[in-house]
């Protein structure tokens, strides 16, 4: 645990005295303003290049389809448009040449609104399921001043897929995404989210995954008014071989602002690597930021990797609270020692530790059948590793 | 009827990496099932090293010896076998296992001692009566294992555990350190409760004569320098508490 950081002014956490941010929303929608990464790039340095199917230098050729199944109650408006959509690409500037190509490459895009004031009475679910071949893709979700949504993207198949997910959450609206990495093995997943944040709104972000070859998921938060909430949650657990990179960015670029982020990884087998970015900004001249982040990793073997980079930046001295908390670690032996001790055989111990330790983040998902399934998939993923 | 017979034992602390200290020195000591001893001996001397020893410990490591429930060697089983052959160690310092709620540890301790899952309703009876046998409220069941707990609130844990384990062999090392005298009373009751059936031996390991008061001790052993100094009856321990250990000590240096 690192003590908050509430130098004014250009100071910096862990990137040098620079006088504003590096890390701050840049970007642009055109591939070509991105240099082909190499690899060396601070922003590429812990991702696989080799492993990205040629997501990266522009030779993956856009020929693979998804099949979307929607379920939403009434409220909810669910469309599929062409890339003239004035919608589309309104939350935030794609970060790198990936998404960026996925920008200037898609065709089609969805936009699932959600009306004003609706509260909505169940959940939406969207089922999509990759069908192969290489897609790039746009989603908008529009959450309506006053509405209150929970919307599940639960993602399955097998494919190589690159995008954006833009979320409005408009004035006083509460949002929970629940975001589902559940790819098949070979699956590639280069993934931007861009929230915007109104006033008095409430974003919650819930990350699992738990599948694919390669996922890079970006989880990007700013605020359009005082009072914005977002809270980041992840969980992943990430087997034999598998590469899962989250890199979250809150730039508190607006007073009176609130951000949690928590990431919780399990890691077992051979070349697993989780990586874990979080960059926080605190803007100069905004007051009353709330602001903490937060990343743990449990190896369960020793053959993985994991690379865990907090970063935060603050750039005013007016900052109620901001700090980051890091750590990694095999499972405490002394804690199986104590269950072990009462009769509960060894690898139901290790069960009961490791559930323990994702419990609280999946109770955050409001959707108690949704709990149930990823519990469950946790655990077929710790039994396959034993 | 069962014997439990500790021969000859002899352990390391792990320290470090290419670290270790020899703290049991040839422990000899046999508990027949409805005797209880009591082993009080100085700080730092091993006793809670022994427990652990027993128990499987991960960082110490039995260089010597033999720890035999009814003639068969429990050191060659895994810790949580030798849980299920019988043996129950209500430790100093209980560990507190977060995320883990107690009702699950527990039912989960219980199903695999006995071999098979209580019926859950039976079961949630059975720990209600137990737990408000130890004064424990019930919202306890909810909360992580040992989590937050106060180190009264520990202890009584240590013994609702004893009570629904039932094994042949109690190792209760300082049960009663840290226990204001209501919580005494009621952790002894406990002990007392599951001796009742005269099935189960004890090894007490205490530093004060207030607990043997209630848990009435059959023998009563000094330990010093890591292995047993001396031996006697109950009297042996009003003699401890008014002379200090200061004899042994210096025949054991
Ligand atoms: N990790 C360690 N490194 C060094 N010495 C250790 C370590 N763990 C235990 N010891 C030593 O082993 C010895 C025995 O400790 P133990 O806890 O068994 O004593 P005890 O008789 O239970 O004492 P107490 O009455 O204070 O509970 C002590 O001298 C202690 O310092
Ligand atoms: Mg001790």
């Amino acid at each position: 645990m690192t003590s908050p950081s509430i130098e004014p002014k250009a100071h910096s956490h862990g990137l040098g005295d620079i006088p504003f941010s590096k890390l701050a929303t840049h970007g642009s929608f055109d591939v070509n303003d991105f240099p082909v990464p190499n690899g060396r790039e601070e922003e590429w340095r812990f991702t696989p290049i080799r492993r990205l199917k040629g997501l990266h230098d522009g030779s993956a050729v856009a020929d693979g389809t998804d099949k979307l199944d929607v379920d939403a109650p009434e409220g909810v408006t669910v469309e599929r448009v062409g890339r003239d959509d004035s919608r589309i690409g309104k939350a935030g500037f794609p970060a790198d040449r990936v998404v960026a190509q996925a920008h200037t490459s898609f065709e089609e895009a969805t936009v699932v609104t959600v009306a004003q004031g609706k509260a909505l009475d169940r959940h939406v679910t969207i089922d999509r399921e990759a069908q192969g071949g290489t897609r790039f893709d746009q989603y908008v979700i529009d959450v309506k001043p006053l509405a209150e949504a929970v919307i599940v993207l639960n993602q399955t198949g097998t494919g190589v897929r690159a995008g954006s997910v833009d979320v409005h959450v408009g004035e006083g609206a509460r949002l929970t995404l629940v975001s589902v990495q559940d790819w098949d093995g070979d699956t590639v997943d280069v993934t931007q989210h861009n929230a915007q944040v109104a006033k008095d709104a409430t974003f919650k972000s819930i990350v699992v995954t738990l599948g694919g070859d390669l996922v890079r998921l970006s989880p990007k938060v700013a605020y359009t008014g005082r009072g914005g909430n977002a809270e980041l949650h992840g969980l992943y657990f990430t087997g034999d071989g598998q590469h899962h990179e989250h890199r979250s960015l809150i730039d508190h670029n607006l007073s009176h602002t609130r951000s949690r982020v928590e990431y919780k990884g399990a890691l077992s087998g051979k070349d697993a690597h989780g990586v874990w970015i979080g960059d926080v900004i605190i803007g100069e001249g905004t007051t009353g930021t709330d602001s903490y982040e937060h990343n743990r990793n449990l190896q369960l073997t020793d053959d993985t990797r994991v690379d865990s980079v907090p970063n935060l930046e603050i750039f005013t001295g007016e900052v109620e609270g901001a700090g980051h908390a890091a750590a990694s670690g095999r499972l405490d032996d002394i804690h199986l020692f104590y269950l072990r001790s009462r009769g509960i055989p060894e690898d139901e111990a290790r069960r009961l530790v490791i559930r323990g330790y994702f419990l609280e983040l999946i109770n955050r998902i409001p959707v108690e059948q949704l709990r149930d399934d990823i519990m469950a998939k946790v655990e077929r993923k710790l039994a396959a590793h034993e | 009827m069962t014997k439990f017979e500790i021969r000859g034992l002899r352990a390391d602390v792990l320290i470090g990496e290419d670290e270790r200290q020899e703290i049991l020195k040839g422990v000899d000591l046999t508990i027949n099932s409805g005797e209880t001893h009591a082993i009080m001996g100085p700080n730092g001397s091993g006793k809670s090293t022994l427990a652990y020893a027993i128990a499987g410990h991960p960082r110490y490591e039995i260089t010597e010896g033999e720890v035999l429930v009814d003639g068969e060697n429990i050191l060659e089983m895994s810790v949580d076998e030798r849980a299920r052959a019988g043996v129950f160690l209500a430790m100093q310092y209980p560990v507190e296992v977060p995320g883990v709620s107690m009702s699950n540890f527990l039912r989960s301790s219980v199903t695999a001692v006995r071999g098979e899952a209580p019926k859950l309703r039976q079961f949630s009876k059975e720990l209600q009566g137990a737990m408000k046998d130890l004064s424990i409220d019930p919202t306890f069941a909810a909360r992580g294992v040992n989590e937050g707990f106060s180190g009264g609130e520990k202890k009584r844990h240590e013994i609702l555990q004893l009570e629904l384990l039932k094994p042949k062999v109690a190792i209760l090392d300082e049960t009663d350190s840290g226990l204001d005298v209501d919580a005494l009373k009621v952790v002894s009751e406990g002990v007392n409760r599951a001796k009742a059936g005269g099935e189960m031996g004890v090894m007490l390991i205490t530093h004060y004569t207030r607990i043997l008061n209630y848990v009435k001790p059959d023998f009563v052993h000094v330990f010093a320098n890591g292995r047993v100094a001396e031996s006697g009856g109950p009297e042996l321990a009003d003699t401890l508490e008014a002379e200090g250990y200061e004899r042994f000590v210096k025949a054991g240096a």
